[in-house]
């Protein structure tokens, strides 16, 4: 423990933030359609995600033990890129809560990592291969997988019986529950461990743990509490656009959608093939209201979302790549680049505060097409309403000018 | 560079019979309370309907213990 730095500290301190921010902003992923539907209320839902992410965390340390394997060549990484890296993916996580997209935070982190290890090492520490199979491959395939599925489930769902009723109400609020609740177990048990990964790699390349040991009980433990209180703070920005944004969900379809959302991300992690759970998901809402007669998806929300994956991980490496080259200039700089990261994480949450969306009106108010609409039928309105008063105006003018001096009347006559 | 197309597709068939046989068993059983409920509110009873349902819920629930069989076993 004696060798456990300064700078080794930042690194931990700075994994759980990360662990923070992907927990805030997956939780749409788990329970986005279960909130916008109404299966359960909004506290209770991110609440349910919350424990069960929690309870992945503890459930394996498999994926931890492989983290960053293959991707870059982990041999003589330093802490500081490792730092680098996260600075890169909290900023990016930060960034597209903000404008309320779903993004992969699993691809954050390793666009941090790959423009971190190209600034510290060079492009030949990155694997460009295992680039393209692992990542960029399945960030095509999963919206594909998931969403024909889900859309198919929808229409055969559709198909077999359209039974109204309290049984039918309750029976799909009970299967949408248990599908996010699936979803959450799985993404804690990936997700918290990636973090988990990174500080036991951390602490590896720091000298603290022997190479090849198991992350400490600590690590452990506090991964799973920042990723859980993270989605307990609930990314509302990010619920509201996976659960009303992209198109709108009937029970049925949010089952079907979670189901297969469910399925797909546990069926590609069995079979080695991992796709991002927010890609995953993403795509079977949409599927889901592909599904429905009549349904329909809001294709520039949607189209929003993919430009925000395109960019995730070249924008993610180049804050990355940028905070690795001022790390490389010495203690102050690695400072500089904690200052800057805080600095900006504070300035993106003063940003958010001047629109609040939290829990209260998370399904209450539409997504933002709809207020487009809305913003653009209220700046239409009023002009012809105008012209219409000037042409009463000049054949009545009684109607439309006497509430004016009314109102300036009535004062005077209180004072008297 | 080798794309794992066998796996890509095995996961593609994979998450499709399931999502799809799952969600019409979950509505086959659905279906088969709500006949319960309209025959309770005539006064009858839908025994089949109902243990079709329950076949179909027992069933879903073995789907959902597996998934959580798959996330400890092998994440």
């Amino acid at each position: 423990m004696e060798s456990f730095s300064l700078i080794l500290a930042i690194v931990v301190v700075t994994a759980l933030a990360f662990d923070f921010t992907n927990g805030f902003h997956d939780t749409a992923n788990a329970m986005a359609t279960t909130i916008s539907t109404g299966a359960l209320k909004p506290k209770i839902a991110v609440a349910m995600s919350a424990a069960l992410n929690l309870v992945g965390a503890f459930l394996s340390v498999e994926v931890a033990n492989t983290i960053s394997k293959g991707l870059v060549d982990e041999t003589g990484i330093r802490p500081e890129v490792i730092f680098a890296a996260l600075v890169g993916a909290i900023l990016w996580n930060l960034l597209t809560w903000l404008v309320g997209l779903p993004s992969s935070s699993s691809h954050a982190l390793t666009g941090g990592l790959v423009g971190a290890t190209v600034a510290s090492a060079g492009f030949g520490a990155v694997h460009g291969d295992a680039l393209v199979t692992k990542v960029l491959l399945p960030a095509v395939a999963a919206p594909v997988v998931a969403g024909l599925a889900s859309l198919l489930a929808t229409r055969f769902s559709y198909g077999v019986g359209t039974a109204d009723g309290e049984a039918t109400r309750k029976g799909y609020r009970a299967g949408q529950i248990a599908s996010a609740g699936l979803v959450s177990l799985a993404h804690g048990t990936n997700d918290a461990q990636k973090t988990m990964g990174i500080i036991t790699l951390a602490l590896v390349a720091g000298g603290s743990i022997a190479p090849g040991s198991n992350p400490p009980t600590w690590v452990i433990l506090s991964a799973g509490m920042a990723i859980a209180l993270g989605t307990y703070i609930g990314g509302w920005r990010i619920i509201r656009t996976m659960g009303k944004g992209l198109t709108d969900l009937e029970p049925r379809q949010g089952f079907a959608a979670q189901t297969s959302a469910a399925t797909a991300i546990l069926a590609s992690s069995h079979l080695g093939f991992s796709l991002s759970t927010t890609h995953v998901v993403s795509g079977s809402v949409m599927g889901a209201g592909l599904g429905r007669k009549g349904g329909v998806v809001r294709w520039s929300t949607a189209t929003r979302m993919f430009v925000a994956w395109a960019l995730t991980l070249p924008a993610a490496a180049l804050v990355g790549a940028g905070a690795e080259s001022v790390t490389d200039l010495g203690d102050w700089g690695t400072a500089g680049v904690a200052v800057f990261l805080v600095a900006a994480s504070a300035a993106i949450w003063k940003i958010s505060r001047r629109e609040v969306v939290d829990h209260t009106n998370v399904v209450a108010e539409s997504g933002e097409p709809a207020g487009v609409v809305t913003a653009a039928i209220a700046a239409v309105t009023p002009p012809p309403a105008g012209l219409v008063t000037e042409d009463l105006t000049a054949t009545i003018p009684a109607p439309v000018t006497e509430p004016s001096p009314a109102a300036p009347a009535a004062p005077p006559a209180a004072a008297v | 560079m080798k794309i794992d197309w066998a796996a890509l597709g095995s996961v593609f068939g994979v998450s499709l019979a399931f999502t799809v046989g799952l969600v019409v068993l979950f509505t086959l059983g659905i279906n088969g309370l709500s006949r319960r409920e309209k025959a309770a509110a005539r006064g009858g009873s839908a025994a089949l309907a109902v243990t079709g349902a329950y076949v179909c819920f027992a069933a879903c629930a073995a789907a959902v213990a597996y998934g959580i069989y798959l996330i400890v076993v092998k994440p």
